[in-house]
C-alpha cells in the first residue's frame, strides 16, 4: 500500500481560481479566459474561464456531452478556439499547432487511446522523447557518433519512464498488442516523455477495474510529486476524482457551473441537477 | 462562335466523363476503393455494340443495350469475384486488385480482338433518301453545328444524373447503399444484405460504363483495347474534382473537366492533359474534399 | 529459442537483407562472367536495380509514411532526364564514365528532389484518396511536359524551349538532347550492373536507417496516429515532407540510372502504368518491409521475362497472378487455409528488414 496522499489546503480563491496553497506565491501554469468554440451554431464551449496552479492536479468532470474533451482540444489546439485565450505559463498560445503547444509543456491522453498500434512499446515512449533527444536526420541515416549516443540515452529513458508503470518488461511488445489497461497506462508514459509542465489525461480509468484504478490514483499522485506538474483530469469515476483532485470544475452545455474542492462540489445543488436532473416542482 | 461550338463541344465531352464518374463514385461511396477497373469495363462494353451493330448489323438501340447488359454482368463478375474475397482486406490490396482486373480486361481484349484499331461506327448518325449521312445539326445559318452525339450525351447525362439522385435518395435499395457507404456493420444489423447491395452497386456502376461506351465511341469513333484508361483516370479525376461519393459532384465535376480540357486543347492539344490536372490540384488545394464534398472531421 | 532483444532482431534482419543483396549481385556476376546469362537477362540487370530502388523508394512514402503514391514514375522521369542532360553536357568535362555516371545521378537525384519539394509541399496537406489523386495527377502533369520540352546544348550553354528542335538557336556544333515527344535518341550508354548494385545498397541504407531513427520513428508515428503524433510534438508538415523528399531523391538516382542503359528513351515510358508497376512491387513485397519490396520487385521485373515463351498470354498471366496473390494474402478464409499448411510461418511479420 502506498502512503497516503495528504492533500493541500485550498487556499481563498479569487474569481476562478483554484490554486493550492503551496502554488500560491508562484504564477499559474495555465490560465483559460472566455475560451470558447463554436460547431456551426452550436456553442459547444462557452466563456470557459480556469486556473490552474504549477503543481496541481484538477479535474473536469461533466455528463456526457458536456464538452469536457473539447476543452482539451482547445487548449492542445487540435481545434483553434473560437474565442478567448489560452495562456500557458504566461505566453499567449494563440496561432500555434498542436505540436508546437506540446513543445511549450502540454502533453494529452486521448479518451480512445491513440497509440501507434504497430510500434512497440519502446518506441512509442521514444516518439514522446523526440524533442528531448534531437539529432538531425542525417545524422540517423549516416549513423554518425551522435546518433549512437542519443539513441542510447533515449533507450535509457525510454526504460526508465516505463518503469514508474512497471512496464520495461514490455519495452519490445507491440503497442497495439498490450492489454487495454496497459495502453492507458503507456498513453500516459508516452505523454510524460514529452517533459510536459501540463499533463491532460482524457478518462485514463475508463475500462480499468477498482484495483487498476486504485492504483492509477497513487500513481498520479506520484507522477505529480516526481515531476512537478500539473495534471489535469476528465474521468467519471467519482471515487478517483473526488480522492486525487485539489480543484474541481464542473462543465455542462460547454459552461462552467462550479468550481471547488471535492466537498464543495458535492454539495452543489447546480452540480447535483446537472448529474440527476431537476426535482420536480422545486 | 468558336468558343460556343468549343463549349458545346466540351459539355458533350464533360458528360460522358459525368457519367463514368457517376460510376466511379457511387462505387467508391460504397465499397471505398478505387475501382481502376472501371475504364475497361468500358472497352469491354464498346467492343460488345461495336460487334454488334458493325458485325451483325444489329440495330443500334440493340447495341447499347447489349453493351449495358455485357457490363452490368461483367461488373457483377468482377465484384463478386475478385473484391468480395477482399471486403476485409486493406485498400490497397483491394486497389492493387482492381489494378489486376485493369490488366486481365485489357490483355484479354488485346488477345480476342487484336490490337489494331477498329472504326466505331457513329450511333447517332442516319442516312437519309438520298443516301446522305447526316450526323449534326446546324445552327445559326451553319456557323454552328452540333453532332447528335453530343445532344443525346448531354441529354442522357442529365436523365442519369436525375435518375440516380432519386434513385438513392427514395428507392429502398437506393437507401440501403446509402446505409451501406455510411457504416457497414450498423446497415448489416438493420438487416440490409450488404453484399447484395454492394453487387447492385457495381451493376448499376456498369451499367453506366455500358452507356458511356457507346457514347464515347460514337463521339470519337475510334476502339482498341486500351481506350477505356484515359477516360477512366480523367473520369475518377472528376469524381474527385466534384467531391468523390457525391452524385451531383461527380456531374459537376465531369462537365467542368470536359469543358477544361476542350479549351485547353485549342491552345495546345499536347498539354491539355496537363492543364486539366493543374486545375485539378489548385481546386484541391482551396477545396481539400472536392468541390461538393463533405469536409470531414476526425474526432478526437 | 532464446528470445532476442529488439535490437538484436533488428540487426540480423538487416544483415540478412544486405546479405542477401551482395550475394545476388555476386552470383549474378559469377554467372555473367560465366557467360550463362541470356543476353536478354543481361539487359535487364540494370533495369532490375533501378527498379529495386524505384521500389524501395516507394516503400518509403506508401509503407513507412503511409500515404499512397500514384505518381512515382514522375520522380524517376524528372531523374531520368536531367541526369541525360547532366552526363551529354559533360561528355568532355568527365570523360571517365564512371565517375560522369556518378555525377549524373546525383544529378538527376537533386532535381527529383527539387521536385519533390515543389509537389510535395502542397500535396502533403490532402489526405488518403485525395492525396493520391494529386500525386496521379503530378506524375501525368510531368510526364506532359517533359513531351513538349525540347533542350539542346552548345558552346553558351543548355538552351530549352517549348516549341521545337529549331527554336532552340544552337550555335554551329550544338547537340540537341531532349527532342520532345521523340525524347532522347542520342544518349550514351554508361551504366554498368555495378553501379547498378552500388544504388541499391545505397538505397537499403538510407531506407534502413531511416526507419530506425529519430526521424523514421516521427514518420511512422504520423502514420499509425496522425492527431497522436502531433499532441507529441512532432511536426506533420515537415516529416511527411521529409519521407516524401528522401524518397523522391531516391527515385531521381533510380531514374538516372535507368536512362543511362537505354540509347533512346522518350518521356512517356514513366507514366501512370510505370508508377502502377512499382506500387504493385512495394504492395506484394510488403508494406513497409524493404527486404520484401526487393525481392519483389526482382521477381516481378523478371516474371514477364520468363513467360516470353507464351508471349501472348504474358501480361494476362501477370494479371492473373496480380489477382490470386492478393486475394491469397488478403482473404481471411485464404489465410487460414495458408496457416494451416503452413504452420511455422510468423503471423504479421516484422516491420522492417
Amino acid at each position: 500500500m502506498a502512503k497516503k496522499y495528504e492533500k493541500p489546503k485550498m487556499v481563498p480563491v479569487p474569481s476562478h481560481s483554484i490554486i493550492p496553497e503551496r502554488d500560491i506565491d508562484k504564477s499559474p501554469i495555465l490560465e483559460c479566459q472566455h475560451l470558447g468554440i463554436d460547431f456551426g451554431g452550436l456553442r459547444a464551449v462557452d466563456d470557459f474561464n480556469l486556473t490552474i496552479g504549477r503543481t496541481e492536479i484538477a479535474g473536469l468532470i461533466g455528463p456526457n456531452g458536456a464538452g469536457k474533451t473539447t476543452v482539451f482540444n482547445l487548449l492542445t489546439k487540435v481545434y483553434q478556439p473560437t474565442r478567448g485565450t489560452i495562456m500557458l505559463d504566461g505566453i499567449d498560445t494563440a496561432g500555434k499547432t498542436t505540436a508546437q503547444i506540446n513543445r511549450m509543456g502540454i502533453a494529452r491522453t486521448f479518451q480512445n487511446i491513440r497509440l501507434f498500434t504497430n510500434l512497440s512499446v519502446e518506441d512509442n515512449v521514444k516518439i514522446g522523447l523526440h524533442n528531448q533527444e534531437p539529432y538531425s536526420m542525417l545524422t540517423g541515416i549516416f549513423r554518425l557518433p551522435k546518433y549512437w549516443r542519443q539513441e542510447r540515452a533515449a533507450h535509457e529513458r525510454a526504460l526508465e519512464l516505463l518503469s514508474i508503470f512497471d512496464m520495461q518488461d514490455m519495452a519490445d511488445a507491440k503497442a497495439g498488442s498490450l492489454p487495454y489497461g496497459a495502453q492507458r497506462r503507456l498513453e500516459i508514459v508516452r505523454a510524460l516523455a514529452t517533459n510536459p509542465s501540463l499533463m491532460l489525461l482524457d478518462e485514463p480509468a475508463a475500462g480499468m477495474n477498482p484495483s487498476e484504478t486504485a492504483e492509477l490514483m497513487d500513481n498520479i499522485i506520484k507522477i505529480r510529486d516526481t515531476f512537478r506538474i500539473a495534471i489535469m483530469l476528465i474521468e467519471h469515476d467519482m471515487n478517483l476524482v473526488m480522492g486525487v483532485c485539489e480543484g474541481i470544475c464542473v462543465l455542462n452545455f460547454g459552461q462552467i457551473i462550479a468550481k471547488g474542492t471535492a466537498e464543495e462540489i458535492q454539495s452543489n445543488p447546480a452540480v447535483i441537477e446537472a448529474y440527476l436532473g431537476k426535482k420536480k416542482g422545486a | 462562335m468558336s468558343i460556343l461550338s468549343n463549349l458545346i463541344n466540351g459539355i458533350s465531352l464533360g458528360s460522358v466523363y459525368a457519367i463514368i464518374a457517376l460510376g466511379y463514385t457511387m462505387v467508391y461511396g460504397i465499397a471505398k476503393m478505387l475501382n481502376f477497373a472501371h475504364g475497361d469495363v468500358i472497352m469491354v462494353g464498346a467492343y460488345v455494340s461495336f460487334f454488334a451493330v458493325g458485325s451483325f448489323g444489329l440495330p443500334p438501340v440493340v447495341g447499347l443495350l447489349l453493351s449495358v447488359a455485357v457490363c452490368t454482368v461483367l461488373g457483377i463478375v468482377i465484384e463478386g469475384l475478385a473484391y468480395r474475397p477482399l471486403r476485409q482486406a486493406p485498400s490497397l490490396a483491394v486497389l492493387i486488385t482492381a489494378i489486376g482486373v485493369s490488366y486481365f480486361l485489357q490483355n484479354s481484349a488485346l488477345l480476342l480482338w487484336k490490337s489494331d484499331t477498329k472504326i466505331f461506327p457513329n450511333f447517332f448518325a442516319y442516312t437519309d433518301a438520298a443516301g446522305e449521312t447526316h450526323n449534326s445539326i446546324s445552327l445559326f445559318g451553319g456557323q454552328l453545328t452540333v453532332t447528335y452525339v453530343a445532344i443525346f450525351t448531354v441529354v442522357i447525362c442529365i436523365i442519369i444524373m436525375l435518375g440516380l439522385t432519386w434513385f438513392t435518395g427514395r428507392t429502398k435499395l437506393g437507401k440501403a447503399m446509402r446505409a451501406c457507404s455510411e457504416d457497414k456493420g450498423a446497415a448489416q444489423l438493420m438487416g440490409i444484405n450488404v453484399n447484395r447491395t454492394i453487387s447492385m452497386t457495381f451493376a448499376i456502376g456498369s451499367a453506366l460504363a455500358g452507356v458511356a461506351a457507346v457514347l464515347l465511341c460514337s463521339a470519337y469513333q475510334t476502339l482498341t483495347p486500351t481506350t477505356g484508361s484515359m477516360p477512366g483516370i480523367k473520369a475518377f479525376t472528376a469524381a474527385v474534382f466534384g467531391g468523390i461519393g457525391s452524385i451531383p459532384g461527380a456531374f459537376l465535376g465531369g462537365i467542368l473537366l470536359g469543358v477544361i480540357e476542350t479549351f485547353a486543347k485549342v491552345f495546345n492539344t499536347q498539354i491539355s492533359d496537363a492543364v486539366v490536372f493543374a486545375v485539378l490540384i489548385i481546386i484541391l488545394l482551396v477545396k481539400p474534399s472536392g468541390l461538393l464534398g463533405k469536409t470531414s472531421r476526425e474526432k478526437v | 529459442m532464446k528470445k532476442l532483444s529488439a535490437n538484436r532482431r533488428r540487426f540480423i534482419n538487416n544483415c540478412v537483407t544486405y546479405g542477401m543483396v551482395i550475394a545476388a549481385f555476386i552470383v549474378m556476376q559469377v554467372l555473367n562472367g560465366a557467360g550463362m546469362l541470356s543476353p536478354s537477362l543481361q539487359g535487364q540487370l540494370v533495369p532490375i536495380c533501378a527498379y529495386i530502388t524505384m521500389a524501395i523508394s516507394l516503400n518509403i512514402v506508401v509503407g513507412v509514411s503511409g500515404e499512397l503514391s500514384l505518381g512515382h514514375a514522375g520522380f524517376m522521369s524528372v531523374g531520368a532526364f536531367s541526369g541525360i542532360i547532366a552526363s551529354l553536357s559533360m561528355q568532355e568535362m568527365i570523360p571517365f564514365a564512371p565517375l560522369r555516371l556518378a555525377v549524373a545521378m546525383v544529378i538527376g537525384a537533386a532535381c527529383a528532389g527539387v521536385a519533390g519539394v515543389i509537389i510535395g509541399v502542397p500535396v502533403l496537406r490532402l489526405r488518403g484518396d485525395y492525396l493520391a489523386i494529386v500525386t496521379l495527377a503530378f506524375g501525368e502533369i510531368i510526364r506532359n511536359i517533359v513531351n513538349i520540352l525540347y533542350v539542346g546544348i552548345d558552346v553558351n550553354g543548355l538552351h530549352f524551349s517549348i516549341k521545337n528542335e529549331a527554336a532552340l538557336n544552337l550555335a554551329e556544333g550544338g547537340m540537341s538532347i531532349l527532342k520532345g515527344p521523340m525524347g532522347v535518341t542520342t544518349n550514351v550508354k554508361i551504366a554498368t550492373f555495378t553501379a547498378g548494385f552500388i544504388l541499391v545498397l545505397i538505397a537499403i541504407t538510407v531506407a534502413l536507417n531511416l526507419i530506425n531513427s529519430r526521424s523514421g520513428r516521427a514518420i511512422m508515428a504520423l502514420r499509425d496516429n496522425r492527431i497522436a503524433a502531433e499532441s507529441v510534438g512532432i511536426n506533420a508538415t515537415k516529416y511527411k515532407l521529409m519521407a516524401f523528399v528522401t524518397s523522391a531523391v531516391l527515385a531521381g538516382a533510380a531514374g538516372a540510372l535507368y536512362a543511362m542503359n537505354y540509347v533512346s528513351l522518350a518521356g512517356k515510358k514513366f507514366d501512370f502504368n510505370t508508377s502502377i508497376l512499382i506500387l504493385v512491387y512495394v504492395v506484394l513485397g510488403g508494406l513497409g518491409n524493404i527486404r520484401g519490396s526487393i525481392i519483389a520487385a526482382a521477381l516481378l521485373y523478371i516474371l514477364p521475362e520468363m513467360l516470353r515463351s507464351m508471349y501472348e498470354y504474358r501480361m494476362l498471366i501477370y494479371a492473373v497472378v496480380l489477382i490470386l496473390i492478393m486475394i491469397a494474402t488478403n482473404n481471411p478464409r485464404m489465410k487460414a487455409i495458408f496457416a494451416r499448411i503452413l504452420p511455422h510461418k510468423k503471423e504479421g511479420g516484422d516491420e522492417n528488414g
